[in-house]
């Protein structure tokens, strides 16, 4: 393997308790910086306003599926029912007014198609699976899992710069600051 | 960096004092993050107890004996290996099938209901309950697949297009069923593996072998804590929970229509679906109790499920209990006030036929039994919340086997009257999926994190972002004191 250049993924920063996580949070926010995120190995609520971050559209993603799925039941029981093998069983036309006995398959599949589109809708929207990460280089940030919290500002983000951001993480309260780099 | 803030300020004001009811700690003792990884990681990194391989091996040994060989044998011989017959078509096969159906509802109940009405106390126990009802799912799936007779033609029962041109009856309760329970399993392991995810990389960070190291490693998608995924993941178990709820009230709704749906005196009842749920609900939190309780004491988990869990959790098993005792004494009321004589009949075959030790097995045990969680004194005593839910569990065993098997013998032609007794098979598969069942739960407590790390650490009063805020705030002059329900009740705070 020859040497190569290593990139700089950015500054990693440990903070000490979630309210001061938030109170960093906002502050990066009101920076301006972009590409940054905190770390924590629990939900902070509220954590997203702090950052700023914009609603997440799953919702909206979570309704076609269900959409799909109601459909999908009323089609697959309507078109093998009454279209190509009407049957009457349990006294129940093989026409539309048979629906109601349809529901509970209808039902069903907006469940499921829902799930699986919240499932697959949600690590879509994260970006995962993926095998690694330049902050996995880390040897502290191994604590994210467990009680560390941080807050990493990559190089990517424009208002980047080699010594302002880490002085900038130095006063919101970031200590084991870290420069990270990315393999290449 | 966890303060009590009732030290704080005692003895320095002047002001009156004011006793301030709060709300029983979910964690006890003002754990840290770290003493929980630890503790629940501790369970999965650290040899088993001798009492873990005590209930494996047995368990291991009874499902391969009981399901392994119990099934082989059905399916080189024919399902006439099992005590059905023609007049007793669902014997104990499908009494086993909605048994082990109802316990699994509690699982999502807890994570599903409890999480939309925000009791944060389901946090300690809904992963554990969430596994146990993917288990109980797969109990009961073996024995509608081998129903079937020719198993291998299980696909039959999935709208496939085949060369018989054949499609299922849509319209037939059985096959709701089938859609019912798939949608159930699918939906169970979904947000059983999402409320994971957080927890498996914790493991992974901490996984000394290569080989847990790479496993957790794939399993935990990378997760990274990242909060720009919280923001998302949270946003989707909401969903998942929003939708799981419906879910699980129609699952069993569903396996109610089974019987509701046909015309046979003692099944063609309307009561039916909110009963079987209630009932689900009731097996379902007995048997979570069941299991939870000893694993509590087994791997020392006192601080994280506290006698407030078993306190609510014994609540919930006697107002379910009571509705389900409603459901039984209503049932009987209108098979008699109905003037149906057909109807009649069946109860009173129920009440003092042959089978009749079963219904009052059933009345005592689901019933009376539970009444004992009137009293504190009983919620609090572990013996006496063991032996109830117990109990629970044989006498719903027994209500599935009142329904089904008290009734298909006594129906319209007495010609066709039977008595019914199970095989030797039937006793051998369900024994064995009693083993299948503690046998999965076991690797599960082995494997994968049995209480939900990342929400358990969520509950702790530091984890809310105003935290230190709120405790800086000075008040006037005021002492407050907290005070808990239990002080109040015995008169401590009077003064």
């Amino acid at each position: 393997m020859s040497k190569s250049v290593k990139k700089v993924y950015g500054y990693l920063a440990e903070i000490e308790t979630p309210s001061k996580l938030w109170k960093a949070c906002e502050k990066c926010r009101d920076a301006g910086f972009k590409k940054w995120d905190a770390f924590s190995s629990f939900p902070v609520h509220g954590l997203d306003k702090a950052m700023g971050l914009k609603k997440s559209i799953l919702p909206y993603l979570v309704f076609f599926g269900g959409l799909t799925g109601i459909t999908t039941g009323f089609l697959l029981a309507y078109i093998t029912q009454v279209q190509i093998y009407p049957t009457v069983v349990q006294a129940k036309p093989a026409n539309i007014f048979t629906v109601a006995a349809f529901f509970p398959i209808m039902f069903e599949l907006t469940i499921l198609l829902s799930g699986f589109t919240t499932l697959f809708g949600l690590l879509g929207l994260m970006g995962l699976p993926r095998l690694n990460h330049p902050l996995f280089a880390s040897k502290q940030f191994k604590r994210v899992t467990d009680d560390g919290l941080y807050i990493a500002i990559e190089a990517r983000d424009p208002k980047f710069s080699p010594e302002a951001t880490k002085a900038f993480l130095e006063e919101i309260g970031g200590y084991n600051i870290e420069l990270v780099e990315d393999d290449e | 960096m966890a303060t009590d803030s009732s030290t704080k300020t005692a003895g320095e004001r002047k002001g009156p004092k004011i006793p301030v009811l709060l709300r029983e700690e979910l964690i006890l003792n003002n754990r840290s993050y770290n003493w929980i990884t630890e503790r629940i990681c501790g369970i999965v990194e650290k040899p088993q107890p001798k009492l873990w391989w005590l209930l494996f091996i047995p368990c291991a040994l009874i499902a391969a004996i009981g399901v392994g060989f119990g099934l082989t044998y059905l399916v080189s011989t024919g399902v006439g290996v099992w005590g059905n017959s023609n007049r007793v078509m669902w014997g104990w096969p499908i009494v086993n099938f909605v048994f082990w159906i109802g316990i699994g509802h509690a699982g999502t109940l807890i994570s599903a209901i409890l999480f939309l009405t925000r009791q944060n106390w389901r946090t300690s126990i809904n992963r554990a309950a969430e596994a146990m009802t993917i288990f109980a799912v797969c109990c009961a799936g073996i024995y509608p697949v081998f129903h079937v007779g020719r198993v291998w033609m299980v696909w039959f029962l999935a709208p496939i297009p085949n060369a018989n041109a054949i499609w299922q009856n849509f319209k037939s309760p059985l096959l709701w069923d089938v859609f019912a329970v798939s949608t159930y399993f699918t939906v169970s392991v979904i947000f059983w593996y999402l409320g994971m995810v957080p927890d498996l990389a914790t493991l992974r960070d901490r996984a000394k072998s290569k080989i847990s190291q790479i496993l957790y490693g794939i399993f935990s998608l990378g997760w990274r804590g990242s909060n720009r995924h919280w923001q998302h993941y949270e946003v989707a178990y909401l969903i998942l929970a929003a939708i799981s709820t419906p879910l699980v009230l129609s699952v069993h709704s569903i396996v109610s229509f089974d019987f509701a749906t046909s015309v046979v005196p003692g099944w063609h009842t309307t009561i039916f679906p909110p009963y079987f749920v209630a009932g689900a609900v009731f097996g379902g939190f007995a048997m979570v109790l069941t299991i939870m309780i000893p694993a509590r004491s087994l791997y020392g988990l006192h601080d994280m499920i506290t006698m407030k869990h078993i306190d609510n959790m014994a609540k919930i098993i006697l107002t379910t209990g009571t509705v389900v005792g409603y459901a039984y004494l209503m049932e009987l009321f209108v098979a008699f006030f109905s003037g149906a004589k057909y109807e009649a009949m069946a109860f009173t075959y129920r009440l003092t036929g042959p089978e009749a030790a079963g219904y009052w097995l059933m009345m005592s045990c689901n019933v009376i039994s539970p009444q004992l969680f009137w009293w504190r004194a009983c919620r609090e005593n572990l013996w006496v919340v063991m032996g109830v839910c117990m109990a629970v569990n044989v006498g719903m065993w027994f209500e599935r086997f009142v329904i089904i098997v008290t009734t298909l013998p006594r129906m319209w032609l007495p010609g066709d009257w039977k008595t019914y007794d199970p095989s030797a098979v039937d006793v051998f598969t369900f024994v064995g999926t009693i083993g299948m069942f503690l046998t999965l739960f076991s690797l599960f407590l082995r494997f994968l994190p049995c209480i939900n790390i990342a929400e358990v650490k969520w509950t702790l009063p530091q984890s809310d972002p105003h935290h230190e805020d709120k405790e800086e705030i000075e008040d006037d002059g005021i002492e407050v004191i907290p005070t808990y329900q239990r002080e109040i009740d015995n008169g401590a705070t009077k003064a």
